[in-house]
C-alpha cells in the first residue's frame, strides 16, 4: 500500500508516455500520429509537475500576508510546464496545417501509399 | 484520498487506450481531451492552481476545435 | 513485422524509463532555488503569486523565448495555408435566431472573463497565458454560432504586435534606468494591493492580449478555406 502511496502519480505519467510512443510507431494514419504527439506531451508535463509535490503541501500563494511558508509545494516546474503547455499547442497547430498540405497534394492521409508514391 | 488519485489514473489510462483504438477520428480526438481533462484534476490535486488552468483551458477546449477543423477538411475515418 | 520491431523498442525503452523512475523520490525535498523563491519572493519583486513572479521577473527572459516561438508558429501556419487559385466554395447555412442572439449575448461575458484573470495575475491563480486562451474560446464561440462574421484582420494583426512591442520596449527601459534587460524599475508598493509588484501587471497584460489574439488568428487561418 505504501508503495502505490508513493508511485501512483509517477506510473500513470510513465503509462501516457509508453500509450503516446505505441501510437507514434505503430499507426499509420498522419492525424492519429498527431493525436499520439499530444497524449506523450501530457504525459511529460504531468511527470514534470509530480517530481515537485512535497507530502501534504500548499499551493504556493500568499494569500494573506503571514502565511507560513515551511509547507510549500517548489514553484520552479510549474513556471516551466506553464511554458511547455502553450508552445505545445502551437506544435500542434503546425502540424495539422501541414497534414492538409499533404493531403491536396498526394490526396491520401495513409503514410504507407505517400512513401511508394514518391519512388 | 490515495483512492481518488488512483481512480483517476486509471480513467486516464483507459482513456488513452482508447484513443489509439477506434477508428473513427472524431471518437480518438474526444478521447484525447478526456485525456487532458483528467490530467487537469490530477494537477490540481498536485496543489498547482495555475498549470490546472493552463491545461483545461487549452487542452480540453482549443485543441479539440483545431482537431475537428482539421478533420473536417481531409477523410473522416482512418483507413 | 514493423509492429514487433515497435514493441520490442518500447520495451527496451519502459525499462530503461522504470529502472530510473524509482530512484527519484517522491515529495520529499524542495530545491534550493526554490526555497530561495518562497523565502524572498514578495521582498524582490513584490507579487504574491509566487509562480507569477517566477515567469515574468526571475526567468523573464524564457517567457520573451517562448513567445517568440508562438508568434514563429502562427505565421508559419499562415504561409503553409495559402489560397492557391480555385476556392470550393461550400453552401454556409445561416444559424436560427436562438442560436444567433445567444452567442451574441454571451461573448463580452466571456470577453470580461478573460480580462479578469489576466490583469489579476499577481494576485490570484491566473495570468497572461491562461487569460489569452479564454478569449480565443470566445471568438472561437462566434466563429461557430453566428456563421457569417469574421474579426478583422487588421485589427488581430495590430494587437497582437502591439502585445509583443510592449514587452521588448519595457524590457529595454529596464536597461535604461536598472542596469540590466527586464530590471524591475516601477515601485513595488505593498503586497496583495492592486497597484503592486512594478512592472509585472504590464507585461502580464501585454501577454494576455498577444496570446488571445495569436490563438484567435490561427483558428481564422484554419477555418478560412472551406
Amino acid at each position: 500500500m505504501s508503495f502505490l502511496d508513493n508511485y501512483i502519480y509517477y506510473i500513470g505519467a510513465f503509462g501516457l508516455i509508453l500509450i503516446g510512443f505505441y501510437i507514434i510507431l505503430v499507426k499509420h494514419n498522419l492525424i492519429k500520429v498527431i493525436i499520439g504527439l499530444g497524449i506523450l506531451d501530457t504525459g511529460v508535463n504531468l511527470f514534470l509537475i509530480s517530481v515537485g509535490y512535497i507530502t501534504k503541501g500548499t499551493a504556493p500563494i500568499f494569500s494573506k500576508p503571514g502565511i507560513d511558508s515551511e509547507r510549500m509545494v517548489d514553484p520552479v516546474p510549474q513556471a516551466l510546464v506553464l511554458t511547455a503547455i502553450v508552445i505545445g499547442v502551437a506544435v500542434l497547430a503546425l502540424a495539422l496545417s501541414l497534414a492538409i498540405r499533404l493531403y491536396q497534394h498526394y490526396g491520401t492521409l495513409n503514410l504507407r501509399k505517400i512513401r511508394e508514391q514518391r519512388w | 484520498m490515495i483512492f481518488v488519485a488512483s481512480f483517476l489514473v486509471v480513467l486516464m489510462l483507459v482513456g488513452a487506450v482508447a484513443a489509439s483504438i477506434f477508428r473513427d477520428l472524431i471518437s480518438a480526438v474526444i478521447a484525447a481531451a478526456f485525456v487532458s481533462l483528467v490530467a487537469a484534476i490530477l494537477f490540481y490535486l498536485l496543489q498547482a492552481p495555475d498549470v490546472a488552468m493552463a491545461e483545461a483551458a487549452i487542452g480540453a477546449a482549443l485543441t479539440v476545435a483545431i482537431f475537428i477543423i482539421a478533420i473536417r477538411r481531409t477523410k473522416r475515418y482512418e483507413e | 513485422m514493423r509492429r514487433i520491431v515497435g514493441i520490442l523498442l518500447l520495451i527496451i525503452v519502459a525499462v530503461g524509463i522504470g529502472r530510473s523512475l524509482v530512484k527519484i523520490p517522491f515529495g520529499t525535498s524542495r530545491t534550493k532555488v526554490g526555497t530561495h523563491y518562497i523565502n524572498e519572493g514578495i521582498k524582490e519583486t513584490g507579487s504574491a503569486n509566487i509562480v507569477t513572479s517566477v515567469v515574468v521577473s526571475y526567468r523573464g527572459f524564457d517567457t520573451l523565448g517562448e513567445v517568440t516561438v508562438l508568434f514563429i508558429a502562427a505565421i508559419g501556419l499562415g504561409a503553409v495555408l495559402t489560397r492557391s487559385g480555385g476556392k470550393e466554395t461550400r453552401k454556409i447555412e445561416s444559424a436560427s435566431l436562438v442560436l444567433y442572439t445567444g452567442c451574441r449575448l454571451l461573448f463580452p461575458l466571456i470577453l470580461i472573463f478573460g480580462t479578469y484573470i489576466f490583469i489579476h495575475g499577481h494576485l490570484t491563480p491566473g495570468g497572461g497565458f491562461q487569460g489569452g486562451a479564454i478569449i480565443a474560446s470566445g471568438f472561437l464561440l462566434i466563429y461557430l454560432g453566428c456563421r457569417e462574421r469574421r474579426i478583422s484582420k487588421i485589427a488581430s494583426k495590430l494587437a497582437e504586435s502591439l502585445g509583443g512591442l510592449v514587452f521588448v520596449v519595457i524590457g529595454l527601459l529596464g536597461l535604461l534606468f536598472g542596469g540590466h534587460f527586464l530590471s524591475n524599475f516601477l515601485p513595488k508598493g505593498t503586497a496583495n494591493t492592486f497597484f503592486s509588484a512594478g512592472i509585472v501587471p504590464i507585461i502580464y497584460i501585454a501577454i494576455g492580449f498577444k496570446v488571445g489574439s495569436e490563438l484567435a488568428g490561427i483558428i481564422d487561418n484554419l477555418i478560412e478555406e472551406s
